[in-house]
């Protein structure tokens, strides 16, 4: 594939999480690809929109539009940052016609990681070994706003020596929600609670997700607790697989 | 922050463990049900698909079909009253009440009668008005209201009920169910005799032929609708269909999402009081037709929902609704559907609160059999919320949020500032208090990250460079 493929670590891997989008540009790379990182890009405007605030989101969106103007694909390491940009850039563009046209053309070049792996590449297993009990949090983004459910579940299991485990009430929300981690924070608590429970029922090593955030507020809990169980990107389980 | 009636409610849910028990076991089962039931179905995508299309058509042309159905009522009979509000709906009741000296009234569910308060409402003028659902019965002797749409009692268990009946009954009652059952017939079997008047609900009504339709479980509505000798259907505007044949879809969805039933065990239709060649039903039926504020819903960004079909399938899956209960949400409908509609109907002024009760998970969207976008909605009010009354210290936060997010060289500088600021809380890597609000209720029960050493913004030239 000689096309221009170019990442959007998003606002939290960039900040918190950097390490996420470097596997997944290692991985990436893996492939072949040639990957560069658009240095004009910074947030997708979610925590905005979510909280009903949508001229601050277009102001923030704008500059992602800008900042891959000039790419074939974009792969995002969030299934939300995705489901953002396909399910309500439009809504937040509906009255400016120059930049929905932009944003229809964005989300139509716009992937998240394992999406792109499986649906655009046909790629299930990128040959990694790592010998590890994995269990994996759905996030409601990915399964649900973006129908990928089994990309992400194909590309651990065929990783050589892992043991998956499904996750108990795996179609359940962690409770982070962005704001309403912190407006709703009781509610959003005890929804936290019954997510660790469950994942710790696994008995799983490492708790994988799609999604940066979720993993942010799950591996918060998680270690509040004082449980050791690792949390990461799918990118990055699939990266130490190959680095040995 | 102040804490709101909102929040006071939340907290005492989620400290009743019992509530919250019986919540997780009782929604754990129905949501069970619903997905092994929807399994017969062959395309469950397209009975949704065609259920959206019935409903948003019926809705589109609501007043054409309501008048439809008005004719067709009174043509078979049938008297029927319009109330624009709650007021005006329980005088058209206890008018009707009051006509025929009624002391008695039998209900089968109604959750519009509760938009009412009707039982309040006759029972201040001595008439006794009995719940006959068994659930309904229950929380009518708990004093408490329905605190889901079809399982009004779900926050109730055996032991409970068992209690409950026991004060009734002035003796001790095992809590076993075939024995409250057997209770709870004994007792409202003399009350469906003695009733002057039945008050039913009506899942949907027919336009074609003037005809109202219920589901039911028990049997309690055949006989609400069918020993008293007057009846009174209230229904709320929008739950009308066109005919029969759109009946269908509705059969196979509704009962399916709603307790993972293919078919309730009575499905029950009136078509008008009893005529003369007939041996028994009602004399006379009115059928009160409720606006309430739906018709303010009507031709606004949110008239999708009113293609709701009440079957509380958005209940069972919501992760919120599961960890508080219903009470929590304060009004007669709870969940997500209640978090939209209850602003929508009862004013966004009171209930602002209701559409952040809400992780915008999208399961509520993906369970509901007529596909409202009902996560869409709740953004949709959030932004009307923030149009009329904005927090100012939100508002500013986010603000800076918007120039700090749309220009790389203040993005920078943020990231640079907040590493050196972080210091003092940061121990391996993690926050664990100390930081102002709202990041404070964060980690009042999570760990929060600490900002990474090295943006990715950061690492990007050494990784180039690695690769030449």
């Amino acid at each position: 594939m000689s096309k221009k493929v170019s990442l959007f670590a998003t606002c939290v891997a960039d900040m918190f999480f950097p390490q996420a989008a470097e596997s997944a540009y290692r991985l990436l790379r893996r492939q072949g690809l040639r990957v560069d990182f658009p240095k004009d890009q910074i947030c997708c405007g979610q925590p905005s929109f979510n909280s009903g605030y949508v001229d601050e989101s277009a102001k923030v969106a704008k500059e992602l539009l800008y900042a891959f103007e000039d790419t074939d694909y974009v792969i995002s390491p969030s299934g939300s940052c995705t489901a953002m940009v396909r399910d309500n850039y439009p809504i937040l563009f509906k009255n400016d016609p120059k930049h929905l046209a932009m944003a229809k053309d964005f989300a139509s070049r716009l992937y998240e990681f394992s999406e792109f792996f499986v649906k655009v590449l046909g790629v299930k297993n990128v040959g990694a070994k790592y010998k590890a009990k994995v269990t994996y949090h759905h996030s409601c983004h990915m399964s649900r706003l973006l129908r990928v459910k089994d990309a992400p579940i194909d590309l651990i299991t065929n990783i050589e020596g892992i043991e998956y485990i499904e996750l108990p009430e795996n179609q359940d929300c962690c409770g982070f929600g962005g704001t309403f981690s912190v407006k709703m924070a009781d509610i959003s608590n005890a929804m936290l609670n019954e997510k660790i429970e469950n994942v710790m029922s696994t008995g799983a090593d490492i708790l994988v997700g799609s999604d940066l955030s979720c993993l942010m507020n799950i591996s918060g809990g998680l270690s509040r607790k004082g449980y050791k169980i690792e949390t990461m990107h799918v990118a990055e389980l699939l990266d130490r697989g190959l680095r040995g | 922050m102040t804490k709101s009636d909102f929040h006071d409610r939340v907290s005492e849910a989620l400290q009743d463990d019992f509530l919250r028990g019986a919540v997780k076991r009782a929604t754990n089962r129905l949501r069970t049900g619903r997905v092994n039931q929807l399994k017969t179905l062959v395309d469950f995508q397209e009975w949704r698909e065609r259920a959206q299309a019935i409903r948003s058509h019926t809705i589109l042309h609501l007043d054409q079909y309501l008048e439809t159905f008005t004719n067709k009522v009174e043509e078979n009979g049938g008297n029927v009253h319009w109330a624009l509000t709650a007021e005006e709906a329980v005088a058209h009741i206890h008018r009707i009440c009051k006509d025929k000296s009624a002391k008695s009234v039998v209900k089968s569910k109604s959750m519009v009668s509760e938009e009412l308060h009707l039982n309040h409402h006759l029972e201040k003028d001595d008439i006794e008005v009995v719940e006959t659902d068994l659930g309904e019965y229950i929380i009518q002797l708990a004093n408490q209201t329905p605190s889901h749409i079809i399982v009004p009692a779900i926050h109730h268990t055996r032991e409970s009920v068992s209690d409950l009946f026991s004060e009734v009954a002035g003796e001790r009652l095992p809590a076993e169910t075939p024995a409250l059952t057997a209770f709870a017939r004994k007792v409202l079997r003399q009350k469906f005799l003695d009733a002057e008047v039945g008050i039913t609900g009506c899942n949907f009504a027919i336009a074609e032929t003037g005809s109202v339709v219920l589901f039911t479980n028990e049997g309690n509505g055949r006989m609400v609708n069918s020993l008293p000798d007057t009846q009174i259907v209230i229904m709320g505007m929008e739950r009308i269909l066109p005919s029969f044949i759109e009946l269908d879809t509705m059969l196979n969805l509704l009962p399916r999402s709603a307790t993972g039933q293919k078919i309730t065990t009575y499905v029950s239709v009136l078509n008008g009081p009893r005529k003369q060649n007939e041996a028994d039903g009602a004399k006379e039926l009115h059928v009160v037709i409720v606006d309430n504020g739906r018709s303010r819903i009507l031709g606004s960004k949110y008239q999708e929902v009113l293609n709701c079909i009440r079957c509380g399938s958005c209940l069972n899956v919501c992760p919120v609704y599961r960890q508080i209960g219903g009470h929590a949400y304060g009004w007669v409908y709870p969940g997500p559907i209640g978090a939209v509609i209850t602003p929508l109907l009862d004013g966004l002024e009171k209930w602002g609160e209701l559409p952040y009760a809400s992780s915008l998970c999208a399961a509520c969207w993906d369970a509901c059999p007529v596909k409202i976008p009902l996560h869409e909605k709740l953004l949709e009010l959030r932004k009307d919320k923030v149009k009329y009354s904005g927090n100012a210290a939100e508002k500013m936060a986010f603000g800076m949020y918007a120039r700090a997010f749309s220009s790389q060289t203040q993005y920078a500088l943020l990231k640079k500032v907040g590493r050196k600021a972080q210091i003092p809380w940061v121990r391996d890597g993690k926050i664990r208090g100390g930081l102002p609000a709202p990041i404070s209720e964060w980690t009042k029960t999570r760990d929060f990250p600490a900002l990474a050493k090295k943006s990715f913004h950061e690492r990007w030239r050494e990784l180039k460079r690695g690769d030449n």
